[in-house]
């Protein structure tokens, strides 16, 4: 009977089906619900900043506000202006929030945790996130309105500048894992904490956190939707649950990133400290602390910076991230060449 | 097999539709975003060949840099497109004369003309087993080894083309208040500050 269901679900096709169809849920539910839960731990720590209480009435500990939220954005009408261009206008958000989802296919949760390992899992997480640029330009174009438009040709020449540097950072470490598997990336970097290559990397951890923060469009450099001057950027035009999908797809990119960088700078699943008590913990908790501590700096600054101006924030792309990280990576090759560190083939 | 042949013809259907689109489309937003799923479904047609490598270096290139760009600039024009709709009949002729060469030059690498030898089954000889390490890894090899110099040479001609770009579009405007940083970090605390006692009731003259 078990060895029957075993080879109905390895290599029947519609067992093989199901077994991806339940892998994708898996991956997707558990996102879906840390996204909504982002939401009110990014609100709670903004409150603790301003010593307020944030929200606290729905449940306990306001701990259904999302949910509330969620079903409000549902429930409101959606409004299409209508010179805007319909279809276009529909297919925004669906894309902004799509390709923050599709990424999660090659993020490694534990050893062997992963629906596709792929041998360019790198580069399929930096085509997938710059891909999600699209969905706020098609936003700002569609919408056919001036606030939007310009939030959008912000968003466009943003993400575009600050990828660059985010490819320099993954070709660093990339150079240090001589792999470009993301579960190989992780295992690189096995023993104690000070192995994770945010210490043999830092300046490259620091440029990927502040490229992170412009490519989720988030403060300091939230200025695709700066309300003081553009009311509120490319989803001015949105309402219900359009602009629900840009608010979900924004936070899930924003645990991708976080999710991204825990697994290049600090070592994926792998416990700080390999010996027992700590070994005993399940990767996914780590790699799970790992994402929320970086997901907590991101709150940290939202509550803390001022917004840039856009100037500074191409020159702060252009002219230091870019030179400092294409030095970097001439400086680690070097390093790895001459000082025999040369990962093996 | 056959779910990949299905595949196959699924995304080459596409890549053709969107192909054509991109031209007959009478908006220039939708040709750009028609040209981005042609890149898409090209870049799922090399996956199924076994380039991963190549099909992510598209999306990643074409997709997530070159489009937007393109998206960017004509979203902002003011495009006139009965103006660009009269030169189509007398540029007709040749888009048609560069797609025959296209075709020819595809035709000759296959085999198809001249035979076995100048082909890129022939050439593909040459290069590192594709099977035995992963494609990442094999482009590398032949790319800084054996075709090192052409290598350097495409590095060049961009080079030559960006600066070209530089010098076309770079125009000091005079009168334009810049911010130097630098200046800013190098001036001293008493030029920038003044402590003043301010007298009750007066203000600061």
């Amino acid at each position: 009977m078990i060895a029957d269901l075993i080879h109905f679900f390895t290599t029947n096709w519609l067992g093989q089906g199901i077994v991806i169809l339940a892998q994708c849920l898996a991956v997707t539910v558990p996102l879906l619900v840390a996204v909504a839960y982002m939401t009110y731990v990014d609100r709670k720590v903004w409150a603790s900043i301003q010593l307020r209480r944030g929200p606290n009435v729905v449940g306990p500990f306001g701990l259904l506000q999302p949910f509330a939220d969620g079903l409000k954005l549902v429930l409101k009408e959606t409004i299409i202006p209508s010179s805007a261009n319909g279809v276009l206008f529909i297919i925004a958000p669906m894309i902004a929030f799509m390709t923050a989802l599709v990424a999660w296919a090659v993020v490694p949760f534990d050893d062997g945790w992963v629906i596709a390992d792929i041998n360019v899992g790198i580069l399929y997480l930096f085509a997938i996130s710059s891909l999600g640029v699209y969905g706020i330009i098609i936003a700002g174009w569609a919408s056919n309105s001036k606030y939007a438009f310009l939030g959008a040709l912000r968003s466009a020449a943003q993400m575009v500048s600050y990828e660059v540097s985010i490819g320099f950072v993954l070709i660093t470490v990339l150079l240090c894992v001589g792999s470009l598997n993301l579960s190989k990336v992780v295992l690189a970097q096995s023993g104690w904490f000070w192995n994770w290559f945010w210490l043999p990397l830092l300046p490259m951890f620091v440029i990927f956190f502040v490229s992170a923060l412009a490519e989720t469009n988030r403060t300091p450099f939230d200025l695709p939707m700066s309300e003081a001057e553009l009311v509120a950027g490319f989803h001015t035009e949105y309402s219900s649950m359009t602009f629900g999908l840009f608010f979900l797809g924004e936070y899930a990119n924003m645990i991708l990133l976080s999710a991204l960088g825990a697994v290049l700078f600090l070592g994926g699943w792998m416990s700080p400290v390999p010996y027992a008590p700590f070994t005993w913990i399940p990767g996914v908790v780590w790699f799970a602390l790992k994402i929320a501590f970086l997901l907590f700096v991101f709150s940290w600054t939202k509550g803390t910076l001022p917004r840039y101006r856009y100037d500074q924030l191409m020159r702060l792309g252009w002219k230091v991230f870019l030179p400092v990280s294409l030095a970097w990576v001439a400086i680690t090759a070097a390093v790895l060449q001459f000082g025999g560190w040369l990962p093996k083939p | 097999m056959l779910l990949q042949a299905l595949a196959f013809y699924v995304f080459a259907f596409v890549v053709m539709a969107s192909a054509a689109m991109v031209v007959v489309s009478r908006n220039p937003v939708y040709s750009v975003l028609f040209l981005i799923l042609a890149f898409f479904n090209a870049a799922a047609l090399f996956v199924l060949i076994g380039a991963e490598f190549i099909a992510m270096i598209l999306v990643i290139v074409y997709v997530g840099a070159v489009a937007v760009l393109f998206l960017f600039v004509v979203m902002m024009l003011d495009i006139n497109l009965t103006q660009l709709r009269e030169g189509f009949l007398k540029y007709l002729p040749v888009g048609a004369l560069i797609g025959v060469v296209l075709l020819a030059e595809i035709l000759l690498a296959l085999g198809v003309i001249g035979g076995d030898s100048t082909s890129l089954t022939a050439l593909a000889k040459a290069g590192p087993q594709v099977q035995a390490v992963d494609n990442t890894r094999a482009i590398g090899r032949v790319l800084y080894t054996q075709y090192f110099y052409l290598f350097q040479v495409a590095g060049v001609v961009l080079l030559v083309a960006m600066i070209g770009a530089i010098v076309l579009t770079l125009r000091s405007r005079p009168g334009v208040r810049r911010q130097r940083i630098s200046d800013q970090l190098y001036r001293p605390k008493d030029q920038a500050v003044t402590v003043v006692k301010v007298p009750s009731g007066e203000g600061v003259r």
